[in-house]
């Protein structure tokens, strides 16, 4: 009887699995139809269909431009995003065993800022306002976890201190930047690039980032189990058999860089790596080997829909971090109030 | 029988603390053995336990384990020679108690893989060895304190080490989980594990049987036969108070009892 519950269970999870693949891409194709220029889903799926194939198309260029040129990278792009965003949340939350965490709090968004707002400052072209943001994300974050390493205390909440000084010490530097920036143009573009957005986006610039981003998710997925065996504590961990130093060293820096390709393609994007772990929490349990994948479907598809709406409602496109802010808030209360047993 | 530690001359202090906290420790413990360790609060059980365990670095002397030193040792060939079973704490996420248990194998798996077929039946013979069968499914989070002293044992055995050793197992407890987790250990010992605890109960030592051992305040450690180390003498000296110690002759041991207050 013990076995046919635990098969039920595992069917369950395959279930949910599958149910938010197909939401996945059926959001997809319906996001590629919807916007000012309306197409329909038939046309769509053929379109992308004759791409992925080579075959001739035979609608309107227009159509195609729309589709191929605006809408798939913008897609593409708004659900790697979300699930990178989801996925470095859920493990960040387990590395410092702490729900409340989100990817943010070892400096990478506050460094990606600088180095945007730097690129800006110098007057760049987007592919270097990218680079820079990718490039001041990873080093915001290894002066994070050097600062432990001087000081020679490697606890967890050292670490977490350490994010704390670091995070406001760049947010100084950032709003000197601010300060000092052509209040007519430059300060227009960082503050509307700190609020993220997915309409710059480029196939060929998102194709890299796409790499940049792949590479350390599967590493994630693979350790995902040791990432539970973190969550208990360095002590027990380590009493387990695990090298916490060297697990921990390559889930932080792989979630950094899932943060940080982000940042590079959006923007900082605001809630979606700390609510969306909490949901996938409540759909497959708390395990990272399950937690981990669920939360890339989870936070694609919320991303999808956000971002759908921003181009959608309203005349003016709006910035991101806005809709997730209105949205991600309430969830959060609403999810504190559903475990507001299990919170101590 | 085959020594397991070989503790020599440990000494440990912590930089925030004058005093040395173990000053010379030396302990020997072999194949099978039970072994209860006393002393007051703040003594330093926990840390020559986390010595043992190589979770503290000593500042001299060395610790023996299978004839090899700890220091040349990674954490996986420690783990799969000792087990260790925490004080109770709440972790902060609810993993089931099936999942919890099988943590235990930890030093079986590759940085990039998953516990298996394997792991997955020896984590259930674990669990019923425990005789926590009927928990597998639920929350780690929401057991009782007994429960999850069970559950951490079934962790701590999952891979068979030869030894576990237990920081306080009977803390936090009432009475009744006392002495269900006490048999459980004792069980444990006559399967062939051997076995270190750290408790405030002399009472607990005598029940185990075995050796005691008492740290001091000086850090200093004497060991022997439990009968030898347990005197009213040095319980006073331990406890700073008067205990009794009685012959009991339904259960053929001393019992330790306060007097009146």
């Amino acid at each position: 009887m013990e076995q046919n519950t635990r098969k039920k269970k595992k069917l369950n999870i395959v279930f949910i699995y599958l149910l938010f693949l197909c939401l996945l891409l059926a959001g997809t194709v319906l996001a590629v139809c919807v916007g000012k220029y309306s197409v329909s889903p038939g046309e769509s799926i053929y379109i992308l269909a004759s791409r992925l194939f080579g075959l001739p198309c035979e609608k309107p260029e227009m159509m195609q431009s729309v589709v191929m040129g605006l809408r798939v990278p913008r897609i593409l792009a708004s659900v790697v995003v979300g699930a990178a965003l989801s996925m470095s949340g859920a493990a960040y939350q387990g590395i410092f065993k702490n729900p409340l965490v989100s990817p943010e709090f070892l400096g990478v968004s506050s460094g990606a800022c600088i180095g945007a707002a730097a690129a800006i400052l110098l007057s760049l072209t987007t592919v270097f306002i990218s680079l820079f943001a990718f490039i001041g994300g990873v080093a915001a974050v290894l002066l994070t976890v050097s600062i432990p390493a001087l000081i020679k205390n490697r606890s967890n909440i050292v670490l977490v201190l350490s994010g704390i000084i670091v995070g406001s010490a760049l947010s100084s530097v950032f709003g000197f930047i601010k300060y000092i920036a052509d209040p007519e143009t430059q300060l227009a573009s960082i503050t509307y690039w700190t609020m993220g957005s997915f309409s710059y986006i480029k196939l060929s610039e998102l194709l890299v980032i796409l790499a940049v981003i792949a590479v350390p998710a599967l590493i994630l997925i693979l350790m995902s189990w040791w990432i539970d065996v973190l969550s208990l504590g360095e002590d027990e961990a380590h009493s387990l058999g695990a090298n916490v130093k060297l697990v921990r060293g390559i889930a932080i820096a792989c979630s950094t860089l899932l943060t940080a390709g982000s940042v590079c393609i959006a923007g900082t994007i605001g809630w979606v790596g700390l609510i969306i772990p909490h949901f996938g929490r409540m759909l497959v349990g708390p395990s990272n080997r399950r937690l981990i994948p669920i939360c890339g479907l989870v936070g694609g598809l919320f991303m999808l829909i956000v971002d759908t709406l921003t181009r959608t409602i309203g005349i003016e496109e709006m910035p991101v971090s806005i809709l997730t802010g209105i949205i991600g808030a309430p969830f959060y209360c609403w999810l504190l109030f559903r475990q507001r047993r299990t919170l101590s | 029988m085959s020594v397991l530690y070989d503790i020599r001359n440990l000494s440990f202090s912590y930089p925030s603390l004058g005093r040395k906290v173990l000053d010379g420790v030396s302990l020997e413990i072999s194949e099978g053995e039970v072994v209860s360790v006393l002393g007051r609060n703040g003594a330093g059980k926990s840390t020559l336990m986390n010595c043992m365990l190589g979770l503290l670095k000593p500042q001299s002397g060395e610790v023996l384990l299978c004839g090899k030193d700890l220091r040349n040792m990674t954490e996986r060939e420690v783990a799969s020679v000792a087990g260790y079973v925490p004080q109770i704490h709440t972790p902060a996420f609810g993993y089931t108690v099936f999942d919890f248990v099988q943590m235990g194998c930890a030093s079986r798996i590759g940085l990039f893989s998953h516990p298996g077929r394997r792991e997955h039946d020896d984590t259930a013979v674990a669990l019923s060895e425990m005789g926590i069968e009927q928990l597998v499914d639920r929350p780690y989070t929401e057991l009782s304190g007994g429960e999850r002293q069970l559950a951490t044992i079934a962790r701590a055995i999952v891979t068979h080490p030869r030894i576990v050793l237990f920081d306080e197992p009977t803390a936090h407890l009432d009475f009744g989980n006392q002495l269900r987790v006490l048999r459980r250990i004792k069980r444990l010992a006559g399967k062939g594990f051997a076995v270190v605890i750290t408790t405030h109960n002399p009472d607990h030592a005598m029940l185990l049987g075995g050796r005691a051992a008492i740290l001091d305040r000086q850090g200093q450690l004497v060991s022997g036969r439990t009968d030898d180390i347990i005197t009213e003498d040095s319980l006073k000296s331990v406890y700073g108070s008067d205990l009794m110690l009685k012959y009991v002759e339904e259960f053929g041991r001393k019992v330790c009892v306060y007097p009146n207050l």
